[in-house]
């Protein structure tokens, strides 16, 4: 089977004041049906900026150059913006981290879900306002009919993010991009929208990228991991085996910095390991 | 402390003078539901009490607590106009606590559980609507009168957001010098030389004293951060949320750096988290709160080892997990799942 994305030697830089700035150096990348890959990297890996390539998010100051960059039959190299149109909020959708953020102040959450289903899928009217709550329903927001009248500053950050999600998933995605979903809630919210996007994706067979820092997070999440550093492919491997039995020093120093990993009252820090690692070489 | 912190098994009938032992704590109705009648909390916006009674784990006491609280409470008045009352937030309702010296309390809690607010009232920002209190073992009084220097310089904080916590404009040198300059009388050259030393005291380097916050790294600013609420020798440091707002493997250094001055100064943490895997390594001391009360307090072993209320238990099981054992569960489950499934795909 095809995979749904399927990305080979994906750079992207940044012209800057002092020059171009390499954000993604080189990053393979592919993504099955049905399969949740979590890319995992701290501030500055370009995990972000791999993914707001693939949407066709980034500024004109960037440079995206790569082998292959395909979404099913559809080059995202050399797509046109109709076209990407048609894809992006449709078959791709993303969700970002701050979701008071992501939804627009001025108009009710159902004018925002319901202008989607317009502009995707042709709906209006009646059809449009039942499809809303109908899927306000399936990301477990109560009273969904009464909160199609909400603005977002009159929700929580845990019901804003389900509003992204059900935006998100209105058009029966293939492929779902969740940057950080939950890395501005509360452990209890973040475990409800984990849950609930792992239960969607199962569910309707979706492709699920989960960009995150957390370890913890991946851990519960990801069928597959690719771990990044200074927009390098550090490694990739099925999460047990990340866990289990981590081949690059990287992602050996990261698991080690891990708070419950620590022996005594000291943690090793990814420094720490990086300078033992080049101390045992020379 | 030491001789007394060997006895974690300290049995909860142990009384306790200073009424902060958890045998008296119960009595004392500082627990929520029975100890004010229902109608009381008609006035409060939104906040429910919480049910069920505070678990209150027997704790080594403090001899010498460094700071304490007794039955603190802390109430906003929000909104209201010409026709309509003020109402009532109750952000802290009746807390009580302890901490020795040297030690670290971690105050656990999702937002709006009162947990800032609590730090806002320990570093002598806010006075408490009731309560008192007590300092190095003397009754705090700061409502409608400033705090002396000397008090203030008892108890600093550090931020969780060193972005926002530093004044741009401002060259590190000056930032570690002011609290100085308002809190003490050194001359001009002492104050350079302590700013300096205190530089490298957390890992960084003369010649950043010269250099502004935005030339920093977050890790490298929190160490700023660190360093400016050190400056004025304070007993005891309040760190709201300080490593949550850093990457992985700056959090462990940072968290190794608060380890390292913790011993050598002998200072006493009140570590504001919501991150359980943090607090696990840090503490000797856990508060759970919700809703500005207290459901659970305790050594950090016995939170961890057995938590007794229903929501640190909801909390606990929030928290995800990196144990091999849990990754292979879930693995092992949704490829069940999968093969029982068949490879069904409904639509939405």
């Amino acid at each position: 089977m095809a995979p749904v994305l399927e990305i080979r030697n994906l750079s992207v830089s940044f012209d800057t004041s002092t020059g171009p700035f390499h954000a993604v150096r080189g990053i393979d990348l592919t993504v099955d049906r049905g399969e949740v890959l979590a890319i995992v990297g701290e501030s500055g890996s370009g995990k972000s900026v791999a993914m707001l390539a693939v949407m066709g998010l980034l500024p004109d100051t960037s440079t995206v150059t790569a082998d292959v960059m395909r979404y099913g039959p559809h080059d995202l190299l050399t797509i046109g913006d109709a076209e990407r149109r048609a894809i992006i909020g449709r078959e791709i959708t993303m969700i970002f981290q701050e979701p008071m953020a992501s939804l627009n102040p001025c108009y009710t959450v159902g004018f925002q879900i319901e202008e989607v289903l317009r502009l995707h899928l042709g709906m209006a009217g009646r059809a449009a306002r039942s499809r809303a709550v109908e899927l306000l329903t399936a990301v477990g927001l109560p009273d969904p009919a009464d909160k199609l009248r909400s603005y977002p500053h009159q929700l929580s950050g845990g019901q804003c993010q389900r509003v992204m999600i059900a935006m998100a998933i209105a058009c029966n995605p293939t492929l779902l991009i969740a940057d950080e979903p939950t890395t501005a809630l509360d452990v209890t919210i973040q475990k409800q929208i984990l849950d609930l996007l792992l239960t969607l994706q199962e569910d309707h067979g979706m492709a699920l990228i989960l960009i995150t820092h957390d370890m913890g997070v991946v851990a519960e999440t990801a069928d597959r991991v690719v771990v990044q550093y200074q927009g390098r492919k550090m490694e990739e491997a099925p999460v047990l085996n990340l866990f289990e039995a981590p081949q690059n020093p990287y992602t050996k120093a990261l698991l080690s910095a891990l708070p419950e990993n620590a022996t005594g009252r000291r943690l090793s820090t990814v420094k720490d390991y990086m300078d033992q690692l080049a101390g045992g070489a020379s | 402390m030491s001789a007394r912190d060997d006895r974690p098994g300290e049995g909860p009938g142990t009384t306790d003078p200073r009424g902060i032992g958890p045998g008296v704590e119960r009595q004392q109705g500082v627990g929520p539901a029975g100890a004010e009648p229902p109608q009381a909390r008609a006035d409060d916006a939104g906040r429910r009490p919480v049910t069920g009674t505070p678990v209150l784990h027997p704790v080594p006491l403090p001899i010498d607590p460094v700071l304490e609280g007794r039955a603190i409470t802390r109430h906003y008045h929000v909104g209201g106009g010409l026709f309509r009352g003020a109402k009532v937030v109750k952000a802290v309702r009746g807390v009580d606590f302890a901490v020795a010296r040297g030690k670290t309390l971690a105050i656990v809690g999702e937002s709006g559980c009162g947990k800032s607010t609590l730090a806002r009232i320990i570093t002598l920002i806010d006075p408490p609507t009731s309560g008192t209190l007590l300092i190095e073992g003397k009754p705090v009084e700061i409502a409608g009168r400033r705090p002396s220097r000397d008090l203030r310089s008892r108890v600093q904080i550090v931020f969780q957001n060193p972005h926002g916590s530093l004044n741009p404009r401002q060259k590190v040198g000056n930032v570690l010098m002011e609290p100085l300059e308002l809190n003490t009388d050194l001359p001009a050259a002492e104050r350079r030389d302590r700013a300096r030393a205190m530089l490298e005291k957390v890992g960084l380097l003369p010649e950043h004293f010269d250099r502004y916050p935005h030339m920093f790294s977050g890790g490298q600013r929190q160490r700023i951060a660190i360093a400016r609420a050190l400056m004025v020798n304070p007993a005891i440091l309040v760190l709201d949320e300080p490593v949550s707002a850093l990457d992985l493997s700056v959090q462990a250094q940072v968290l190794n750096l608060l380890a390292d001055l913790q011993k050598e100064f002998g200072l006493t943490y009140v570590f504001i988290s919501h991150d359980l895997s943090v607090v696990r390594h840090i503490a000797d001391e856990v508060m759970v709160m919700l809703r500005g009360e207290v459901v659970e307090r305790g050594t950090r072993d016995a939170v961890f080892a057995d938590p007794q209320h229903s929501y640190t238990r909801t909390l606990f099981a929030a928290t995800p997990v990196t144990a091999l054992q849990a990754i292979r569960a879930r693995v092992e489950r949704k490829a069940s799942r999968r093969a029982a499934a068949g490879e069904r795909r409904p639509a939405l």
